[in-house]
């Protein structure tokens, strides 16, 4: 991939790459790749690439040679179709199937473009005549036709090619179909431009139409037949069978993309209803998020909250109408499962049957229900055969035949699989024959990408023999072999397997290609380069890198040195999976270690400089995972890498590598200096910028940043000026953990400027931080409470504001009832500041603070002691709450704060202590319990607060032990 | 045979070989003798080894099986025809057969497969090589239905020309598009292990072979 040209790595038997993107022509040789690449491309490219296909107006006939092609032109299909019905031709009968399918081809490729232009549907009036027509050529009485009859249920043809009724057209419907194949009685069907389904039939009076939905949808009529009747499936394969092998060959391969392109599009479009809901599925996200919030606390905004449950509803009714689309095939996903499914990655989409998301909500084996099978699972079953049955010469013959088939299709997956040609792979392995062996797993390696056929390749023990096969003297079995593992071992129980067998050790041997580097040539034809073996070796380190014992056990083999010697070479499909490897196994705590003694992040950043998306995005990742440590940080800083990755944060199209390098730049943040980079280079703004329309993954990372970066007085004037406050209150109402963590940690540092504060308020900051109080997390919680602190701090009628949330306070004294630590010392924190306000210490009084702050007393976290005590001091300030904490114990445990190490634990006790000595039998508690020592060596303290705290307090003892005394002598 | 004369032929003939260097071609050259052995030299006759002594180093050091190809490899060997594989000829296959390059290889297979010589792999021939290739099983009416079958994949895969038989251009590029393919109609090479077995056996002390 260069700067204006793009070849794909695919090159076609001529070795010309099948796509070639040279601004401004593409050139396009498959539809795999077409497929694929209108995937890729966004809406503006997909406009070029569709121009390009419509130039190209008979790629069928390009496809399939020059013969057909003078053949298609000159003879109309329709005359061949009375040809056919006539004679018994056999030629001709191929001849006619071809014609018909080169049309089928040339109208799926019309109405493809016409979907782009005008937003149409998949199915339209003229498509559905077309294969209507050709049925009815096909229909008769005889044996060999697909159908007994065929017709139209009204006469009447709409301007607009419909037939059925205009207050059905509005439904997207196109026409009514009776049909009578063979073997089942009369069906009556709707085609709609959804797709074709059974609907009620024809009622019995007056021959009304019943236009329920019936059954399943099919994406068309003759799909929906070959369902429904044995037969017409039967008699439509027969003739299929007939096909020259090439025809057979290539009619799977043009079929899927369609299918993948239909998807999209139809989604968006299906009339204007259609519209709405992609509008209100939007608004269903957001509703979704104050749903949460509304029971919580009823709060001043009902203005607002009736806005929602009107948008709400909306999208309910909505709901209804999409559910019965979810039955149909994988063209029915959600529109969000389709934007994230394209920024998925390329190889996914590309095993084009099944979508993951598919996977999940279907039984495993829909294969044998379905009666219908493809041509190729008979001749794989035959290939299957004659692996069994053969010796290796035909094994080897059977093996590159069975190469051909398109094994990234799913059905092919299957077949292999259901004819129990695995087993026959797998035992392959065990031979001697290496070339059985690499043809076995050539094709093992392919298959291996569907997640049904690891599962039984594990199933089956496939793993052993090939962690056995990576000692082989052949480099390129080795390299199959790591591949096809580094394809399996994507569930834990596969790097379990590759784990026990020992196969972590093997593979990291792999990656030490310098040493082999030193052998003569031998046996040129099974061996591959050196550095291919370590790159296959690192892949599936890379798979198996997933688990913790694997990194392990990755380390303990001595992986580390050796990836580090790697990651100096420059071959990128190399370093991808090398870097991958790490960062992934970054994570533990020894690898961050062995990283840095390695010296490897300097070399993350030098390849955080390279073109490769791929890589730059798992850099970024590995020097996220790494940037945990301070030395690291500021070794990437050293390096050169901070310039780098603000000047990544411009790309924003690929939303995987914005998350990985906002998450490098979240954590870099966290030093100062960093910080200060980033201003430089602009960062701070860009990732302002990011606030909006950008998914969570990243929207946790930009806000993770933008938190740590307005620790700093400068950034959050930045911040406030880039409007950057309105996006991150916004986000507020999220419900992602992570998310609102960072967050409510931004808004937090940004209410520390008044200024910032006053937008806060103004945008209802302070009660969405107060209403996630109630989150159930308790990270979200202790994360809200910190925040508030400052927002209560800085606003100017602060008392007011906390009074005018109803039942606010009552909460924040009730999560004084939480276990955990973090909780506890912000909530006390938040306290401190609300009991600034005698109103509101009146109310949290009310609401018995004084017994919850007495109970947490016995303490030895240092965070929480400092918070509670500060907590106390200014809780001491209401009636007689002096009193009661002395009452509840809480005077003893306090005076105990003073023998921490921590000075702010010091400092706040000591004025705890002061506020508490104003009470007499305080004093004589804290006296007893050695305090006055204590204290006396902090009035020695720097800290002025500390000093002064605890000389009062002492002031106040000495003054009652002398009232005492001069009592005595009354 | 004297030293002198020795070292000229291994000269000659390191010359003439890119794949061995001149102590290898010297191993293969004493090999060679002490294959045929002293004797028919001294008789004027033509040194060599015959088709039966040749196919029976092939049996047993390369270990291949089947005759048809054993037959095929020995005329690929003696390329004067003569019905004897001489010395010279006995370093440029091994050259080949050992540590040819693809192309090498390739040329040299399709030399073994076509059995007749004219330049294609017809159908015939291919069915002839391939016939033992699958278990044959009582259960099936026709035990030549999977061999035909095999044949026509073959093609199907292989004849790029669709002109129902393997040209030398067909063959090259199938083997190209795919390595496996090269000994598509059985084992025409030795395979790597006996390879090396060989190979570490001859260059170290080829006196012993004999005694394999």
């Amino acid at each position: 991939m260069s700067e204006t040209t793009v070849k794909s790595e695919e090159v076609d038997e001529n070795g010309q790459p099948l796509l070639f993107l040279s601004v401004p022509h593409i050139k396009i040789r498959n539809f795999g790749q077409l497929s694929r690449f209108l995937l890729i491309a966004k809406d503006t490219k997909l406009k070029e690439a569709q121009a390009c296909v419509e130039a190209n107006r008979d790629p069928v006939a390009k496809i399939l040679g020059l013969d057909y092609n003078t053949m298609k032109e000159d003879t109309s299909t329709v005359n061949i179709l009375e040809e056919v019905t006539k004679g018994e031709d056999s030629e001709n009968e191929i001849k006619m199937k071809i014609a018909r399918l080169l049309s089928q081809l040339d109208l799926h490729l019309l109405n493809h473009s016409l979907k782009h232009i005008s937003l149409e549907i998949s199915l339209n009036p003229t498509s559905v005549k077309n294969d209507i027509e050709m049925l009815k050529n096909f229909s008769g009485k005889g044996e060999q036709t697909v159908l007994e009859s065929i017709s139209y249920t009204s006469d009447y043809e709409f301007s607009n090619g419909c037939r059925a009724p205009p207050w059905r057209q509005i439904h997207g419907e196109i026409c009514y179909v009776l049909v009578k194949p063979h073997d089942v009685e009369t069906l009556c069907i709707t085609c709609s431009a959804e797709g074709v389904f059974l609907n009620g039939g024809k009622t019995d009076n007056e021959g009304e139409i019943n236009y329920e939905r019936k059954g399943e949808i099919y994406k068309d009529l003759v799909t929906f037949l070959k369902e429904k009747s044995a037969k017409f499936s039967e008699n439509m394969s027969k003739q299929e069978k007939r096909f020259s092998n090439k025809k057979e060959k290539k009619e799977p391969t043009n079929e899927p993309p369609e299918k993948e392109e239909a998807a999209p599009v139809q989604k968006a479009i299906t009339g204007s209803g259609k519209r709405t809901l992609e509008k209100n599925q939007i608004n269903f996200g957001k509703s979704q998020m104050t749903k949460r919030l509304e029971p919580s606390l009823s709060w001043k905004a009902t203005v607002r909250f009736k806005e929602y449950r009107s948008l709400l509803r909306d999208p309910q009714e909505e709901k209804h109408r999409r559910r019965p689309e979810r039955s149909g095939p994988s063209v029915k996903l959600g529109r969000a499962q389709l934007v994230r499914k394209s920024t998925e990655k390329i190889e996914e989409i590309v095993s084009e049957s099944s979508s993951e998301s598919e996977e999940d909500e279907e039984p495993l084996d829909r294969q044998e229900a379905n009666a219908d099978l493809p041509s190729e699972y008979w001749q794989i079953q035959k290939l299957v055969k004659y692996l069994k049955g053969g010796n290796q010469t035909a094994t080897v013959i059977a093996l590159c035949s069975m190469k051909d088939f398109n094994l990234a299709q799913e059905t092919c997956q299957l077949a292999i699989r259901d004819v129990g040609g695995l087993e026959v792979l797998i035992n392959l392995l065990d031979t001697d024959e290496v070339k059985c062996k690499i043809g076995s797993l050539k094709i093992l390696k392919e298959i291996s990408h569907n997640p049904q056929i690891r599962r039984n390749i594990v199933d089956l023990g496939g793993l052993p023999v090939m962690v056995n096969t990576l000692d082989s003297p052949h480099k390129s079995l080795k390299c199959l072999a790591a591949e096809t593992i580094a394809n399996v071992a994507k569930f834990r129980r596969a790097r379990q397997a590759v784990r026990r067998y020992g196969g972590i050790t093997k593979l990291v041997a792999l990656l030490d290609c310098g040493k082999s580097s030193a052998e003569p040539a031998q046996s040129s034809l099974y061996d591959a380069r050196d550095v291919e073996v370590a790159r296959c070796g690192a892949l599936a380190l890379w798979s198996c890198s997933k688990s913790y014992t694997n990194k392990e056990a990755i380390r303990k083999a001595g992986g580390i040195p050796l990836l580090a010697r790697l990651l100096k070479t420059s071959h990128e499909n190399m370093l991808i999976p090398v870097v991958g490897t790490l960062q992934e196994c970054a994570s533990e705590e020894n690898y961050r270690a062995a990283i840095k003694a390695e010296r490897i992040i300097e070399n993350l950043v030098k390849n955080l400089n390279s073109e490769n998306e791929q890589l730059q995005e798992h850099c970024a990742m590995a020097i996220y995972q790494c940037a945990e440590d301070k030395e690291t940080r500021d070794l990437v800083r050293l390096h050169g890498g901070l310039k780098r990755l603000a000047s990544l944060l411009d790309n924003t199209d690929n939303k995987e590598r914005l998350a990985a390098v906002t998450g490098a730049i979240w954590k870099c943040s966290i030093s100062k200096e960093n910080v200060t980079k980033f201003r430089e280079y602009k960062a701070i703004e860009t990732l302002v910028g990011l606030l909006t329309d950008q998914p969570e993954e990243v929207l946790v990372n930009v806000v993770g940043a933008l938190g740590e970066c307005c620790q700093d007085y400068e950034n959050r004037v930045l911040v406030r000026k880039c409007g950057g406050i309105p996006p991150l209150v916004n986000l507020l109402v999220g419900v992602n953990q992570a998310l609102l963590v960072n967050v409510t940690k931004a808004v937090g540092a940004c209410a520390v400027e008044p200024e910032s504060m006053m937008i806060i308020d103004r945008l209802d900051g302070v009660r969405l931080l107060w209403s996630l109080l109630k989150n159930p997390h308790p990270e979200v919680k202790a994360s809200a409470a910190w925040a508030l602190c400052p927002c209560i701090q800085n606003t100017k009628d602060a008392g007011e504001m906390v009074r005018s949330f109803v039942g606010g306070l009552e909460l924040v004294v009730n999560l004084l009832k939480s276990d955990n630590k973090e909780v506890l010392a912000s909530v006390c924190a938040a306290i401190t500041n609300i009991a600034k306000d005698q109103e509101n210490l009146a109310v949290i009084t009310d609401r018995g603070v004084v017994p919850l702050l007495s109970k947490l007393a016995n303490t030895n976290n240092d965070k929480l002691r400092r918070h509670l005590a500060e907590a106390i001091s200014h809780c001491c300030m209401w009636g007689r709450n002096r009193v009661a904490f002395g009452e509840y114990k809480a005077v003893a445990p306090l005076v105990h704060y003073l023998k921490s190490d921590d000075p702010n634990v010091h400092r706040a006790t000591a004025q705890a202590l002061y506020q508490l000595s104003e009470d007499a039998d305080n004093c004589v508690t804290i006296h007893e319990n050695g305090a006055v020592k204590l204290l006396l060596d902090m009035v020695g303290s720097t800290d002025q607060d500390l000093q002064e705290a605890a000389a009062g307090c002492i002031s106040n003892i000495r003054r009652l032990a002398l009232a005492t005394e001069k009592a005595r002598y009354i | 045979m004297n030293r002198k004369k020795l070292q000229k032929l291994t000269d000659t003939l390191t010359k003439n070989c890119k794949h061995f260097n001149k102590f290898e071609v010297q191993c293969l050259i004493n090999l060679f003798y002490n294959l045929v052995g002293d004797v028919t030299e001294r008789q004027g006759m033509v040194t060599g080894l015959d088709r039966n002594a040749f196919r029976n180093i092939l049996h047993m050091t390369f270990g291949m099986t089947d005759d048809m190809i054993m037959d095929r490899v020995f005329r690929g060997f003696d390329k004067d025809n003569d019905g004897c594989v001489n010395v010279s000829e006995w370093i440029s296959g091994l050259s080949v057969f050992l540590r040819g390059t693809l192309e090498e290889k390739m040329k040299y297979c399709f030399e073994v497969f076509d059995l007749n010589g004219d330049g294609f792999i017809s159908k015939e021939e291919m069915f002839h090589m391939l016939k033992n290739s699958l278990l044959k099983q009582p259960s099936e009416e026709d035990p030549d239905e999977g061999i035909k079958d095999l044949v026509e994949i073959t093609l199907k895969k292989m004849d790029h020309d669709h002109d129902g038989k393997l040209s030398f251009s067909d063959y090259e590029q199938a083997v190209r598009e795919e390595t496996l393919l090269l000994e598509a109609f059985g084992p025409c090479l030795p395979d790597p292990k006996s390879e090396m077995e060989f190979e570490a056996q001859v260059f170290k002390d080829p006196n012993e072979f004999n005694d394999i």
